[in-house]
């Protein structure tokens, strides 16, 4: 063979294994949602979705709970964590030229590096240690401060996509300043807001170990923000490192149904992001 | 202002003044200003209860807390050698599986593939960065500890065994399993920012390349790769901050033993992991306080590794993807 | 700001603890794993016969139960290891030991093909895991069964890796019957272990067990039995091998009964007696002797009473051991010391 033939083999090989690493890796992702279809659809069934759990050696129950706390936390998380985050970013953007901005923007990139088990750390200390007690409160702030970051920045980020004529354009028609923005950035810029909004909230949806010690457990109903709650990512943990088979049953059930969750924000934030804007 | 004033605007000088000092634009000023330095209060206020809460610790050890590797409850010493140890060495095993995947999977997505296929694969790719930690917990823990058990780690022990890191018991859960999910976990991080720091490179450059004769993968390697490795370098960064953080899918696998071994088949710890274990039941004030101090060394590396990755990013001029 | 005004607004609609929440109750608890299956069970059949009272127990283990206590964070605390003097001079509130039910910490293993009791002696527990003893057919173990034929290969042993209560029961055991144990590791709730893999919680370790093939383990004997685990026969202070089982266990506390102190504070490892189980132990509710909220006050001592009596006759169904009729009674009147 000479020499071309076998560089042009080379490439052709190279190229080959770069295919096999895709494959490889978009693979893994079907693997893991076909495993947890396999093993937990048979467990989604309405017990689970409308039963409480039951005491370890007993089978049945469901984690009714479970998914009612991890709604409420969610909630409580983002509606703290949206207005912070979309109003600090709206003043890097549209205000922030200064050496205070640069500092913000600095201190929201550190927040946003924190590890999750340090941010409970913290919300322990700061809401559960001076209440006296585990609360939904006091999940929703540990997740609050994951969200923030990411809001912050995703914001800031696509009000800036939004073109400067947009803005003299306001401003040409005789709108002060902060009509401007509201009137004619915000709302170009909203489907791309709104994906970064949805994508925070899938990222803490999935967050397990600021839980740990703030929202803790409940085997009991719990929607008030002022007592400890089941949440999903936390049952499954539990389940999945006992011994009973039927919790481990229960586990890949609500597996499934946290990870069709944060799929299906996930691909519903792409789809509503304009292409243009997202890269 | 070069425009027009309009008609209703032109009012005489005391309430223009006035209304321009509670206009609209002073409040929403004000408003976006008092959110953003909140932002900045709540990442001192973190530093802050990180420190404090970790005083009593830092100051019965000091510098030597680093290098101790001993952690004993009952007698009160603790040290953070043996949690950094297995931080680090799971996060290298990650790393040294995940890079080459992933930047495999980057060159193939920015080179090879299709434009519209490129985009369906990379949103699939990216989608893996978005389950969460504890399912991968669970599939490694029912999935790939057995398979680790047997037949993994013995044909391992048994093709390699002259080697420390393959030798001793084969567990299942150790280093090893903890360092294979975690390698998972940040390919899609290494995939998306290569991606782009190698879709940032010049075509003439490519082309250049391949006016002289070079073959497609002549070209990746010798121009396009070199071009990228700021870029590229910057994601390895990105996803070691990404492995070194890790909690749930470690602490399920990584077998939770605080000791220094060399073999990948041991039962380990990371500092994640131990906070995850240890913190609600700690009982001693000073057990607390070195918990809360293990938490604030792991801040500390991931900040370092993060604006490392930052850095070399910023070399490149992009910003990478959404996620990163 | 917006959290803070939630804050205010949580604040002023619930009490410290537990709070009005509809008309119902809720009280938090914590603790010790080796009991959580009596708990949840009491807490559930509780919970119907009072529907507007919710007690929340979670299993964190021992040393979580005594540190959230202390810390103020739950409304009682659950512990197999009495809480030390020191801590409870600490404390900012005095707290009572209730114990509850009784239980037995045995030695649980995954050993393909071998169903039966092994037998263990106390030198042969702690060689293993000291770590001296290092694989299955190890002579000490081998003389111990004869006519079983123990694997060659490593034992896998597997602990607590948080705060545990049943840690300290058999650490203490450990350290009474071996000087090497006691002067090398000692007793408590979280050990430097010589060996071993690390798990969270009775259910952890019994998970890990299970999953792990000659691997061996130290859980409460339910634990065992539910997940039709093997476990061991273990040759207690007279000498002879006994099995962990409700006659045992109830033999191994019948010793200390007499000189049960006051405080309910004891350790009943290693009990003199032909038919005691050498590693049994009380567990106790933690109780704080001050409540400062009336209603959750009154629903506690409710609920111990109700242990006390209905509440026992649910423990042998589930392998506990009821308590003996004497510490019941003065149980009894140690609920009257909470105010």
């Amino acid at each position: 063979m000479n020499r071309l033939a076998r560089r042009k083999l080379v490439s052709a090989l190279m190229f080959g294994l770069t295919g096999i690493c895709t494959l490889l890796t978009i693979s893994s992702l079907f693997f893991i949602l076909g495993y947890l279809l396999w093993h937990g659809i048979r467990s989604i069934n309405l017990e689970f979705f409308t039963q409480l759990p039951k005491p370890p050696g007993e089978v049945g129950g469901g984690m009714a709970n479970a998914i009612a706390g991890s709604a409420e936390i969610i909630f409580l998380a983002t509606f703290i964590g949206m207005p912070v985050g979309f109003l600090a970013g709206v003043y890097l953007s549209e205000y922030g030229e200064d050496k205070f901005s640069f500092v913000v923007r600095y201190a929201t990139d550190l927040l946003n590096g924190v590890p999750s088990i340090v941010i409970g750390i913290f919300a322990y200390a700061l809401v559960v240690v001076p209440l006296g007690h585990f609360s939904i409160l006091a999940g929703s702030v540990a997740l609050s401060v994951i969200f923030i970051p990411i809001a912050v920045r995703t914001s800031e980020q696509f009000l800036q996509d939004v073109p400067h004529a947009f803005r003299e354009a306001a401003l040409a028609l005789g709108a002060p300043k902060w009509k401007a923005i509201a009137t004619a950035v915000v709302p170009a810029a909203f489907s791309a807001l709104a994906t970064g909004m949805l994508l925070a909230v899938a990222r803490i949806a999935g967050e397990t170990a600021p839980l740990l010690f703030t929202s803790f457990n409940n085997q009991f109903w719990s929607l008030s923000p002022n007592q400890p709650s089941a949440s999903l990512p936390v049952m499954i943990f539990t389940y999945a490192i006992s011994p009973y088979r039927d919790w481990h049953r229960q586990a890949w059930a609500a597996g499934l149904v946290l990870l069709a969750l944060v799929l299906f924000i996930n691909v519903s934030a792409r789809l509503l992001l304009p292409r243009r804007v997202f890269k | 202002m070069s425009y027009t004033r309009p008609a209703r605007m032109s009012v005489e000088r005391p309430l223009a003044t006035a209304r321009v000092l509670v206009s609209g634009d002073r409040i929403a000023y004000l408003i976006t200003f008092l959110f953003a330095a909140g932002v900045l209060l709540l990442t001192a206020l973190v530093l802050y209860e990180l420190i404090s809460a970790s005083s009593l610790s830092r100051a019965k050890f000091g510098w030597s807390f680093a290098f101790t590797q001993l952690w004993n409850p009952v007698t009160g010493e603790f040290g953070a050698l043996p949690f950094m140890y297995g931080t680090v060495v799971t996060s290298l095993v990650a790393l040294i599986i995940a890079a080459p995947l992933g930047l495999g999977c980057a060159i193939f997505l920015s080179e090879l593939a299709p434009p519209r296929a490129s985009g369906a694969l990379r949103f699939v790719v990216e989608l893996l960065a978005a389950v969460p930690s504890v399912i991968y917990g669970l599939l490694a823990l029912f999935v790939l500890t057995p398979l680790l058990r047997h037949p993994v780690e013995p044909w391992l022990k048994e093709w390699f065994g002259f080697l420390p890191i393959f030798q001793g018991p084969a567990y299942g859960v150790g280093f090893l399993a903890a360092g294979l999910v975690l390698a998972i976990m940040v390919i899609p991080f290494i995939t998306s920012v290569s991606r782009e720091a190698l879709l940032a490179v010049p075509r003439d450059q490519k082309e250049a390349a391949l006016g002289l004769g070079a073959t497609r993968w002549e070209a990746t390697w010798n121009v396009a790769l070199p071009y990228a490795r700021s870029g590229i370098a910057g994601s390895i960064f990105l996803a070691l901050a990404r492995a070194l953080a890790e909690t749930m899918a470690v602490t399920m696998v990584i077998g939770n033993d605080p000791k220094i071994r060399s073999s990948l088949f041991a039962p380990g710890y990371s500092i994640a992991a131990v906070i995850a274990n240890e913190f609600t039941e700690a009982i001693t004030n000073l057990h607390i306080s070195a918990l809360v101090e293990l938490g604030l060394v792991l801040f500390v590396i991931t900040v370092i590794m993060n604006g490392l990755g930052r850095l070399f990013m910023l070399a490149t001029g992009r910003t990478g993807s959404i996620r990163a | 700001m917006l959290f803070l005004l939630l804050l205010g607004g949580c604040g002023q609609g619930g009490t410290s603890n537990g709070s009005e929440d509809g008309g119902r109750l809720l009280i938090n608890g914590a603790g010790a794993t080796f009991p959580y299956p009596i708990y949840s069970k009491w807490f559930n059949e509780y919970h119907k016969l009072h529907p507007t009272i919710a007690i929340n127990y979670q299993s964190i283990g021992s040393g979580g139960g005594i540190r959230q206590l202390l810390s103020g964070t739950v409304d009682f605390g659950a512990s197999d290891m009495p809480v030390t003097t020191q801590l409870l001079a600490q404390a900012s509130t005095k707290i009572l030991h209730f114990p509850t039910v009784l239980g037995a910490d045995v030695p649980t293993y995954n050993l393909p093909g071998i169903s039966q009791g092994l037998h263990f002696t106390p030198e042969a527990l702690a060689g293993v895991f000291l770590g001296t003893i290092k694989k299955w057919n190890d002579p000490q173990l081998a003389r111990l069964n004869p006519g079983l034929n123990l694997p060659a290969h490593e034992i896998v042993i597997v602990h607590r890796s948080d705060g545990s209560g049943t840690t300290f029961v058999w650490t203490d055991y450990l350290s009474k019957v071996s000087p090497e144990w006691k002067s090398q590791v000692g007793a408590s709730t979280s050990v430097n272990w010589p060996t071993g893999l690390g798990a969270k919680g009775n259910e952890g370790v019994s998970g890990l067990v299970q999953q792990t093939p000659y691997s061996l383990g130290y859980v409460e004997l339910i634990y065992a039995l539910q997940n039709k685990l093997g476990y061991g026969i273990v040759r207690n202070a007279a000498g002879k091998f006994v099995k962990p089982d409700l006659n045992s266990v109830t033999a191994a506390a019948a010793g200390m009964v007499a000189n049960m102190p006051a405080d309910f504070r004891v350790s009943i490892t290693n009990a003199p007696g032909a038919n005691a189980y050498p590693i049994s132990s009380f567990t106790w509710m933690l109780i704080p002797a001050s409540i400062s909220n009336p209603a959750k006050r009154d629903a506690i001592k409710n609920f111990l009473n109700w242990m006390l009596t209905d509440g026992q006759t649910m423990v042998q169904s589930l392998d506990y051991a009821p308590l003996p009729d004497q510490v019941k009674s003065k149980e009894l009147a140690q609920i009257s010391e909470t105010r």
